[in-house]
C-alpha cells in the first residue's frame, strides 16, 4: 500500500517536474544530444554533405583516419597548441593577478586594459594580429629589429605559425586566468601569511605552501576551461593561418572542418569529432583524477 | 623564555591614527601577562607589534636583551594562537603541526616524534590524519596550541584565542592553557577583552584603553585596588556601583553624603581625603556588587526598590532602583524577593572606593 502511494506520487508530481526541466531540456536536446547522437551515426558513414542518401561503412572512417599522416600531424599540433596556450595562461595568468592583488593607482584601469582581450570577438583580434605579424612593416617584427634581432615570418613559416597562432591565443585568454586568480587570491585569509611568517616562512614558502594549495580550485578550473578552450580554438586558426602553412597549424578541429567543408568527406569529418568528444572527456578524466592530489577545497 | 620590553612604544597608522601610545611594559621570564581592555584599546596592535605582525612606529622592543624592531616575525622564535585559529585549511593536523620543524629542516624522525608527542599531550592523536575543516572550535583550538608548543618558542603570543568557542568550552580550554602554562614554563602574552580570563589565567594583567596602559598588576591588587574609574569598572562582574556623594563634615567626622543617606568612612579614608582637601566637596565613589550589605533604614546609603531579582544559586544578585540611580548588589543571602520589594543598602566602609570626579583618578581604596 505504502509502495503504490509512493508510485503515485512519483507519476503525480510528473507534470509539474517536467513543466520546469522541460524548457531547459528542449534545447538541450534538439542543439546538443540530438547533434551529437547524429553525429555518432554519421561517423559510420559515407555521407558527403550534399546527396540525400548514403551507406553505413562500420568503421571504415574511423579505420582510414587512422591509417592517414595527416590525422596524426593535427592530433600533434593539437597536443601542441594545447600545452602551449594551457602553461602560460595560467602561469602568466596569475604572475598579472599577484602583480595587481594590491590595489594602486591605475590598477583598476590595467585590470580592464588586461581583461578587454576576453570580450573582444577572436575574429577581431585574429585580424589585428595578422597586421602585428606582416613580414613587412608589422609590429612584431618592428620590435624584434629594434632590439637587434632578425625578423621572423610569424604567420608566413610552418616553423613559426603555430608558435604565432599560440601566442594570440594566449594573449586572449590571459586577462581571464588573471581576473579568476584575482579573486581566488582576494579570498586567502591574510591570517594564514602571518602564521606562515610566525611559523619561519619566507614569502617563496608563504607561496608554495599557503597561496598555490588555497587557490588551487581556482588552477584547476582554469586547466579545465583553458584545455577545452584549446580544443575548440577555430576562429584564430582560421584567420590567421587556414591551417598553414603546409598544415602546420591544421589542429583536429580544424581538420574536422577541411574534411567536412572543404573536401564534403562529412563522414570522415565527424569521425575526428568523435574522437575529439572522447579525447576532451579522456584529458577531463584523467584532470579531474589528478585533481584528488592537488586540489584542496 | 624570554624577557621582553617595551619601551614607549607608539603605533600610527598612515591616517595619523594611533592605536598604541607610548607604552612600557616589562615582562619577565616565564610570566604569564595579559593585555586586556575593550574592543580598540591597542592589546592585539600591541600583541601583534611583539610577533613583528605589525610595524613600530616609535619606540624600542627588547627581546632578551636585543632590540627586535627591525627583526622579521620568521627570526623572532615566538609562536602565535590566532582568535580564528589560522590553521592550514590544506594540511591535514599532523601538517600544521610539523610545518615549522619541516621549514627548519629538522630531519624526519624527529619531526614525526615531536609531532606525536606534541598531539599525545593535547589530545589530538586521534584526529592527526583530518584536515582542520573536519574538526571542531575546541579541537581546532587545541591543533593551533600544538602548532605554537612543538617549536619550544621563547614565547607563546595568544590573541583572544577563546573568544570564537561556547562558554562550556571556553572555560574548559581556560583551564588547560593554564596548565599548558605550567608544563611549558615558557612567557606567555594573552589578549582578552574578557576581563574573567584576565582574573583567572594572569600572574600580570596590563589593562588598556585607547592604546594607553591604565594599570599593571595581580588580579587582586586590579580588583581591590584599581588606579582609576575605568579599571575599577572595568575588572569585576557584575561591574562596580558608581555614585555622586559629597564629602561633609558632621560632628566632627567626615562622611559621605549620597541622595538616600550617609556612609561612614573608615579613619584612613577619612585622613586621606582631608588631607587631599576634598572637605565639602563632591566625588565618585564606588562600590562593588559583593561588597553591599543589608542594613536598616537609618543605616542604609541606599534605599530603592528590587527590578531584577536573579537568583544564582549559592548567590543572588539585585538589581535596586534608588536614588542614585541603579545600584547592583550581589548577596550570599538567596531569600527569593519580589519586584518592587524596598530594600536598604550600605557599603562595606573599608571596601569603599573613591575617586576624583574630574581625573577619574583613585584617591582612597
Amino acid at each position: 500500500m505504502a509502495a503504490k502511494t509512493k508510485y503515485k506520487r512519483r507519476y503525480d508530481s510528473l507534470p509539474t517536474v517536467l513543466l520546469f526541466v522541460l524548457p531547459a531540456l528542449i534545447p538541450l536536446i534538439v542543439f546538443w544530444i540530438y547533434p551529437i547522437l547524429r553525429s555518432i551515426w554519421l561517423s559510420f558513414t559515407n555521407w558527403d554533405f550534399i546527396s540525400p542518401t548514403y551507406k553505413i561503412i562500420g568503421f571504415k572512417n574511423y579505420l582510414s583516419l587512422f591509417k592517414n599522416p595527416r590525422f596524426f600531424e593535427a592530433l600533434w599540433h593539437t597536443v601542441v597548441f594545447t600545452a602551449g596556450t594551457l602553461l602560460p595562461t595560467i602561469v602568466f595568468g596569475l604572475i598579472l593577478a599577484l602583480l595587481l592583488v594590491k590595489n594602486f593607482r591605475g590598477s583598476g584601469i590595467l585590470k580592464f586594459i588586461l581583461f578587454s582581450p576576453w570580450i573582444t570577438p577572436t575574429v577581431a583580434i585574429s585580424i589585428v594580429w595578422s597586421w602585428i605579424y606582416k613580414t613587412d612593416g608589422g609590429i612584431a617584427n618592428t620590435i624584434l629589429t629594434s632590439l637587434g634581432m632578425s625578423p621572423l615570418k610569424w604567420i608566413a613559416s610552418s616553423d613559426t605559425a603555430m608558435l604565432s597562432v599560440i601566442i594570440v591565443t594566449i594573449w586572449k585568454s590571459l586577462g581571464y586566468s588573471m581576473i579568476f586568480y584575482l579573486s581566488a587570491l582576494e579570498k586567502v585569509p591574510g591570517e594564514l601569511y602571518e602564521a606562515g611568517a610566525l611559523d619561519g616562512a619566507y614569502s617563496w614558502r608563504q607561496f608554495v605552501d599557503i597561496t598555490l594549495p588555497s587557490i588551487s580550485p581556482t588552477t584547476f578550473f582554469l586547466t579545465i576551461i583553458t584545455t577545452v578552450n584549446s580544443l575548440q580554438a577555430y576562429d584564430q586558426i582560421q584567420v590567421l593561418t587556414q591551417g598553414g602553412p603546409a598544415g602546420s597549424t591544421r589542429t583536429l578541429l580544424y581538420m574536422y572542418y577541411q574534411l567536412g567543408f572543404q573536401e564534403f568527406n562529412m563522414g570522415q569529418a565527424t569521425a575526428v569529432a568523435v574522437i575529439m568528444i572522447l579525447l576532451t572527456a579522456g584529458l577531463s578524466l584523467i584532470q579531474f583524477k589528478a585533481s584528488e592530489k592537488w586540489v584542496h577545497y | 623564555m624570554a624577557e621582553i620590553i617595551l619601551n614607549n612604544i607608539t603605533k600610527e597608522y598612515d591616517n595619523g591614527f594611533q592605536a598604541v601610545k607610548n607604552i612600557n611594559l616589562e615582562i619577565k621570564d616565564n610570566e604569564f601577562v595579559i593585555l586586556v581592555g575593550p574592543s580598540g584599546c591597542g592589546k592585539s596592535t600591541t600583541l601583534r607589534m611583539i610577533a613583528g605582525l605589525e610595524d613600530i612606529s616609535d619606540g624600542d622592543l627588547f627581546l632578551d636583551g636585543k632590540r627586535i624592531n627591525d627583526v622579521p616575525p620568521q627570526e623572532r622564535d615566538i609562536a602565535m594562537v590566532f582568535q580564528n585559529y589560522a590553521l592550514y585549511p590544506h594540511m591535514t593536523v599532523y601538517q600544521n603541526i610539523a610545518y615549522s620543524l619541516k621549514i627548519k629542516k629538522v630531519p624526519k624522525d624527529e619531526i614525526d616524534r615531536r609531532v606525536r608527542e606534541t598531539a599525545a599531550s593535547l589530545g589530538l592523536t586521534e584526529l592527526l590524519d583530518r584536515k582542520p575543516g573536519q574538526l571542531s572550535g575546541g579541537q581546532k583550538q587545541r591543533v593551533a596550541m600544538g602548532r605554537a608548543i612543538i617549536r619550544h618558542p621563547k614565547a607563546f603570543l595568544m590573541d583572544e584565542p577563546l573568544s570564537n568557542l561556547d562558554a562550556k568550552l571556553r572555560g574548559q580550554m581556560r583551564v588547560e592553557i593554564a596548565d599548558l602554562y605550567q608544563r611549558l614554563n615558557t612567557t606567555f602574552i594573552y589578549v582578552t577583552h574578557d576581563q574573567t580570563e584576565a582574573m583567572t589565567l594572569g600572574t600580570k594583567i596590563v589593562v588598556m584603553k585607547d592604546g594607553e596602559i591604565q594599570q599593571i598588576d595581580n588580579p587582586t591588587n586590579l580588583f581591590n585596588y584599581p588606579v582609576n574609574k575605568f579599571v575599577a569598572g572595568f575588572i569585576g562582574t557584575p561591574t562596580m556601583n558608581f555614585f555622586d556623594a559629597e564629602c561633609v563634615e558632621e560632628d566632627g567626622k567626615l562622611c559621605l553624603k549620597t541622595l538616600d543617606g550617609k556612609i561612614e568612612l573608615t579613619p584612613e579614608k577619612e585622613q586621606k581625603l582631608k588631607e587631599d582637601g576634598w572637605t565639602g566637596r563632591k566625588v565618585t565613589a564606588g562600590i562593588r556588587p559583593e561588597h553591599l550589605e543589608f542594613c536598616t533604614e537609618e543605616q542604609a546609603a541606599f534605599k530603592g526598590e528590587i527590578s531584577v531579582f536573579e537568583l544564582l544559586g549559592s548567590n543572588a544578585i539585585i538589581y535596586a532602583q534608588c536614588a542614585d540611580g541603579r545600584v547592583v548588589m550581589n548577596t550570599n543571602d538567596t531569600v527569593s524577593r519580589e519586584h518592587g520589594e524596598t530594600v536598604f543598602m550600605k557599603p562595606r566602609e573599608e571596601k569603599l572606593h573613591i575617586f576624583d570626579p574630574e581625573t577619574e583618578r583613585i584617591i582612597t581604596n
